[in-house]
């Protein structure tokens, strides 16, 4: 057998210990991450159980803009092959963008198809940070939305209010997000 | 199982062939290698262990190249459309354990082996398992199982245990066999920046302007399942489940007029099945089990430590040093002992660790496993954990648990194991 033990102690004095109960690699990932945090003022994150730090809420307050006034909650579920895989991210209310669908899910491409292991947490709340203030017309998951936001922006402005207060556009019914 | 017949007489021609490798020295050979009886014997009593999808390659491989007290897990049952590749199976094992009809054949084939079979997940095994092995042999398709079993082994080095791991895989036409010295060499976490991730489609492509028959599908399970299902999860292996993702991508590839969805292609998109090749696999496992002949003997020089196979265009392979990451998060720093006092406060460990010039930091966040200890960010956690400071050790955490501790200004987490100080 190849003297593999012999090979280790040439390369170093090796001093490792092992464990019961060991942190994952997700876990130590998103331990980091977490650590390298920079949230403005606008946003801020709910533990629902702080010892789990896989799942989480984060509430974004945009202060300026067409969303400017609502508090919009996104849930992070982050599973055991983060970084390989990208975080879950889901808008937890129903409201009017062009980029969020009616059950909260959120067309952003680093959640998806631009996603990379050595992009952060930060970057992905970034992101979701600039989706209301620029909300995109060419990427649409709200088809009508988009269609509202490319034909009459005006218009649009006045259905994201309304739909922020809790009313309609469109027969359908939006949720509350303005205190 | 089938029952095991074991003829005791063996022909001397039987392992010529190896005989002619482990009998006289190769001008490769390593100077340890000592020509004779004793590579053979050792190959014989060495436990080896092998899994995943290469598995009958790989068991197959190993058996006939010598090895004698072979394990074997796969957690899977045989399907119908695995008799197309995995020899070992026949149309009357469907619906068996694959690692038990495996080690059944390949025992009564090749006498004198002992294969122990275990129908359950890797996963299911603990680091006292793993222990008995000199040598890992996996062909994983999944990059869940590989970084766990890579971290498994990793985390294993020491006390004289260092268990090489060979992991092959494949897609298609390509492949790849390495070789992981754990903690020596470049690990599999060290490369996964490299693994190209599933090609996704954005998903507002699938939401509004579909151009293929997958983006029917994927449309259908990504986001009308959870609107019509709500959180119900998709069960591949439900028929049920498949027809009705079927019927709806079906109804929206005639509203986009795309032709070419069917039954077989929703599950092919919706498993994210890559076609397995019979003979890439051949060559990957070849390639794994011909670096575990000699990893044990040191006959020949092993493979150091990555060999790409490429077979979609032409033929090409290309064999080099992957470089180990040194920020690695499971090789490049493996975790050291602390003896901590278990009457002491948390905070009062943070000071201590404040003494120690490899853990004096700016801003450290401490964790063990199961328990946020002190974080410093977010806000709303740090306020969360703040309490924890002043409580004693022994109430946060047992000995054996591994403490995490994650800074701002380092590229990794320093990782520790504790022991309680008597
Ligand atoms: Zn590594």
């Amino acid at each position: 057998m190849l003297k593999i033990w012999s090979m280790k102690q040439q390369q170093q004095a090796a001093s490792a210990a092992s464990g019961k109960k060991k942190v994952t690699a997700a876990q130590l990932r998103v331990q980091k991450d977490l650590g390298e945090l920079s949230l403005p003022s606008t946003m801020k994150t709910h533990f629902p159980d702080p010892d789990d730090i896989l799942n989480f809420t984060l509430t974004i307050e945009p202060d300026e803009g067409m969303y400017k006034g609502g508090a919009f909650n996104f849930d992070f579920t982050i599973n055991q092959n983060f970084p390989h895989e990208p975080p879950k991210v889901l808008c937890k209310q129903k409201i009017y963008h062009p980029n969020i669908d009616l059950e909260g899910k959120v067309c952003l491409n680093i959640l998806r198809e631009d996603w990379k292991p050595v992009l952060n947490l930060n970057a992905v709340i970034v992101g979701l940070q600039y989706l209301f203030l620029e909300p995109n017309a060419s990427d649409p998951l709200n088809k009508e939305a988009a269609e509202d936001l490319k034909t009459n922006r005006d218009n649009f402005k006045r259905n994201v209010r309304s739909s922020m207060g809790g009313g309609y556009v469109k027969n359908i019914s939006y949720d509350k997000v303005t205190k | 199982m089938a029952t095991t017949t074991v003829l005791t007489t063996e022909s001397p021609d039987r392992w010529k062939y190896l005989n002619n490798i482990l009998t006289r020295r190769g001008p490769y050979s390593d100077e340890t290698f000592e020509p004779g009886d004793e590579p053979k014997a050792f190959l014989a009593d060495l436990k080896i262990f092998g899994a995943g999808g290469l598995g009958c390659e790989i068991l197959k491989n190993l058996a006939l190249s010598g090895f004698k007290d072979i394990h074997v897990i796969d957690m899977d049952t045989i399907d119908i459309s695995n008799l197309n590749r995995q020899f070992l199976f026949r149309e009357a094992d469907v619906g068996k354990s694959k690692a038990e009809v495996a080690a059944a054949f390949v025992m009564k084939r090749v006498r004198g082996v002992k294969i122990t079979p275990f129908n359950c997940a890797i996963q299911d095994k603990d680091d006292e398992y793993y222990k008995q092995f000199k040598i890992v042999v996996c062909g994983l398709d999944s990059v869940e199982a590989r970084r766990w079993i890579n971290a498994t082994l990793v985390n294993l080095v020491g006390e004289e245990t260092l268990i090489p791991l060979i992991d092959g895989g494949t897609e298609g036409f390509k492949g790849q066999a390495r070789v992981i010295l754990p903690t020596i060499s470049c690990c599999y976490e060290c490369t996964l920046d490299m693994l190209t991730p599933r090609a996704a489609v954005p998903l507002c492509t699938l939401a509004s302007i579909p151009r293929q028959p997958a983006h029917c599908i994927e449309w259908a399970s990504v986001i009308q399942w959870p609107k019509e299902k709500g959180d119900l999860k998709i069960d591949m292996d439900d028929p049920e489940h498949v027809t009705w993702l079927y019927t709806k991508a079906l109804g929206r590839a005639k509203e986009f007029n795309i032709p070419g969805v069917t039954y077989a292609m929703t599950q092919g998109v919706i498993k994210n099945i890559i076609p397995a090749i019979a003979s890439t696999n051949a060559i990957v496992a070849a390639s794994c089990c011909s670096e575990a002949l000699k990893i044990a003997t040191t006959a020949s020089p092993y493979l150091d430590n990555y060999m790409m196979y490429t077979g979609d265009e032409s033929v090409y392979t290309y064999t080099f040093q992957h470089e180990k990451k040194d920020d690695c998060p499971v090789c490049g720093n493996l975790p050291q002992a602390l003896t901590v006092d278990p009457e002491s406060t948390l905070e009062e460990l943070m000071e201590k660790l404040q003494e120690r010039p490899e853990t004096t930091l700016k801003k450290p966040s401490l964790r063990t496993s199961a328990k946020s200890l002190y974080l410093q960010a977010p806000k709303q956690l740090e306020e969360q954990t703040r309490p924890n400071l002043e409580k004693q050790l022994k109430e946060l955490m047992e000995e054996g648990d591994e403490l995490s501790i994650s800074d701002p200004g380092m590229p990794f987490n320093l990782r520790f194991i504790i022991s309680f100080s008597s």
